[in-house]
């Protein structure tokens, strides 16, 4: 009798765990099949417009007027990029720099006040930091260098700041997991401080801090809210960095209120675009952080 | 026990993620759709019209002036708001015109330039004319703020001014009218324009072809920049819908108009 209790117990707890693990099991693939769901939706919805327009005319068209089904994206994809660029000249130099101070430059206690603080940023919500922009950076430009203010410069220097959290905390990671042997050995041969960093350190976290750019480079081309409140989204190629630009990602948030029929499906498009480069910036990573885990 | 919170915690998120199980006003007679710009009138007539007829529900909805053509034809609303001419296939629609709204074009205060030509004015937008001199400005290069395809604004801004001209690709574009506002109040060598209801003391609107964008003007005819604010429907509205109609033509309804800021219809 005992024992028939005992067994049935047992029997109920390995019951008990194989419904757990179908439950986190179902679970996990929701999240992946979100993914899918989206995916096959977005390129549902926009791929047959492409085409009926032609690709050539889609991509490199210059003009884009809805309602008069022309539909060009040549002038948001070249803003994405311009954006993007301006945010990584911005961010790189500034993230790197912080980088190297926390760990090389700084005590422990400074590290344990700083890094915390930068990582911080990253919760601000974008619309703040367009809020900011607005209010403080874009007056800014326009009185001191002339043009509208809304601009390639302002939102590159927003979004720069933006990807700073990114860049700074998986650099410093990758700075910090460099074996201590390189370090002392560098020093033991008589190189300074900054030589071992440049000579030593950087190329050892090369690809850990290659995926901290890419990273930051995909949030800059990914974020929305600030860039159309800052960057004064004229859908035509900007000429000088005091021009305002428009972006992939403002093009789809600020028509999407009031697109229908094709002007809705050219959205969808924007943003068939906008996930094809999203996932080669992943994949890029994704494949030099990998080529971080294999040579250690 | 823990059955019970779970329970409860789903109930919550279940009330909380569908408030309009909760209220007692879950029923809906009458729903309107469509254009944003009409969409706060819209609230205010059915307001005051459901005061007048406890136990009816009005439903606004907004959606653009497109989507509200759109969802009238489909039935998915008894009346569709629009404020734009209708066009092409859905000319069938029975419109009425419920009130009417006039665009300003708007400047910074300081701006010295007190008026304009609408030729010049489509010159403007459509990139041709780029420097405030040419109208008696400052030699400094215009900065043109314009509102996204599709909006009802921008729809009938074309329609009124640039006719088949386009506006030219490098204006500034923003996704509503208070953001337009908020630029040009900003940038003294600003210019958009926005509905004339919305003008307020942070931009002062340009004399077109000597007319100040006023309401006199409007109803003498002098000032040209006038749209209608359309209610649609599959045919002669009926029942309630119609009700609701003539509520908003009566004296009464066209008061409120007038208070919110818009021109009555006579």
């Amino acid at each position: 009798m005992a024992m028939k209790t005992k067994k049935r117990g047992k029997n109920r707890l390995e019951r008990n765990d194989r419904l757990v693990r179908l439950a986190l099991l179902v679970i996990a693939f929701s999240a992946v099949s979100v993914l899918l769901v989206i995916t096959v939706f977005i390129v549902q919805q926009g791929t047959p417009i492409m085409f009926k327009y032609g690709l050539k005319s889609f991509l490199a068209g210059g003009n884009w007027y809805p309602s008069e089904k022309v539909f060009g994206l040549w002038p948001m994809i070249v803003g994405s990029l311009f954006v993007t660029a301006g945010a990584l000249v911005i961010g790189v130099p500034f993230g790197l720099a912080c980088a190297i101070v926390l760990t090389e430059f700084s005590s422990k206690n400074v590290r344990r006040v700083i890094k915390p603080i930068v990582e911080l940023l990253a919760g601000i919500p974008s619309v703040v930091y367009g809020f900011m922009g607005v209010i403080i950076l874009v007056p800014f430009i326009r009185q001191t260098f002339g043009g509208p203010g809304l601009s390639v410069l302002a939102a590159s220097i927003v979004l720069g700041i933006m990807i700073l959290p990114t860049i700074i905390s998986i650099s410093v990671d990758s700075l910090q997991a460099v074996p201590p042997s390189y370090r002392e050995g560098s020093i033991a041969l008589g190189a300074t401080r900054w030589q071992t960093v440049k000579m030593v350190l950087f190329p050892a976290a090369r690809s850990g801090i290659i995926a901290s750019i890419i990273l930051g480079m995909g949030r800059a081309i990914g974020e929305t809210m600030a860039t159309i409140m800052i960057a004064g989204n004229a859908a035509e190629i900007p000429r000088s960095l005091l021009a305002p630009v428009r972006t992939l990602t403002s093009n789809i948030a600020l028509e999407m209120s009031y697109a229908t029929g094709e002007h809705r499906e050219a959205l969808f498009a924007t943003g068939v675009i906008l996930f094809i480069i999203i996932m080669v910036l992943n994949t890029v990573a994704n494949a030099t952080s990998s080529r971080r885990r294999r040579q250690p | 026990m823990t059955r019970l919170r779970l329970a409860r915690i789903l109930l919550a998120i279940g009330v909380a993620f569908f408030p309009a199980c909760r209220g007692d006003q879950s029923q809906t007679d009458l729903t309107l759709a469509g254009s944003t710009s009409i969409q706060p009138f819209a609230d205010k007539w059915a307001e005051v019209f459901m005061e007048k007829h406890p136990g009816l529900g009005v439903n606004v909805q907004g959606g653009g002036s497109s989507a509200g053509i759109q969802a009238c034809k489909s039935g998915a609303c008894q009346v569709g708001m629009s404020s734009r001419e209708l066009k092409g296939d859905e000319k069938d629609l029975v419109e009425i015109v419920v009130a009417r709204d006039g665009l300003a074009v708007i400047v910074h205060p300081s701006n010295p330039v007190r008026g304009a030509k609408l030729a010049e004015v489509k010159q403007i937008f459509s990139g041709d004319l780029r420097r405030w001199n040419y109208l008696g400005g400052p030699d400094r290069p215009i900065t043109v703020v314009t509102r996204e395809e599709g909006s009802g604004t921008r729809g009938a801004f074309q329609e009124l001014v640039m006719g088949k001209t386009r506006i030219f690709r490098g204006a500034i574009t923003e996704d509503s009218n208070g953001t337009v506002r908020e630029i040009i109040a900003q940038d003294p060598y600003a210019v958009g324009f926005i509905s004339l209801g919305l003008v307020n003391e942070q931009v002062r609107s340009l004399d077109l072809d000597g007319a100040a964008a006023n309401e006199e003007n409007i109803l003498n005819g002098r000032y040209k920049l006038v749209r209608p604010f359309l209610f649609v429907s599959m045919g002669e509205p009926a029942g309630l819908a119609k009700e609701f109609v003539d509520f908003v033509l009566s004296a009464e309804g066209q008061a409120l108009v007038k208070k919110e800021g818009l021109l009555p219809i006579k």
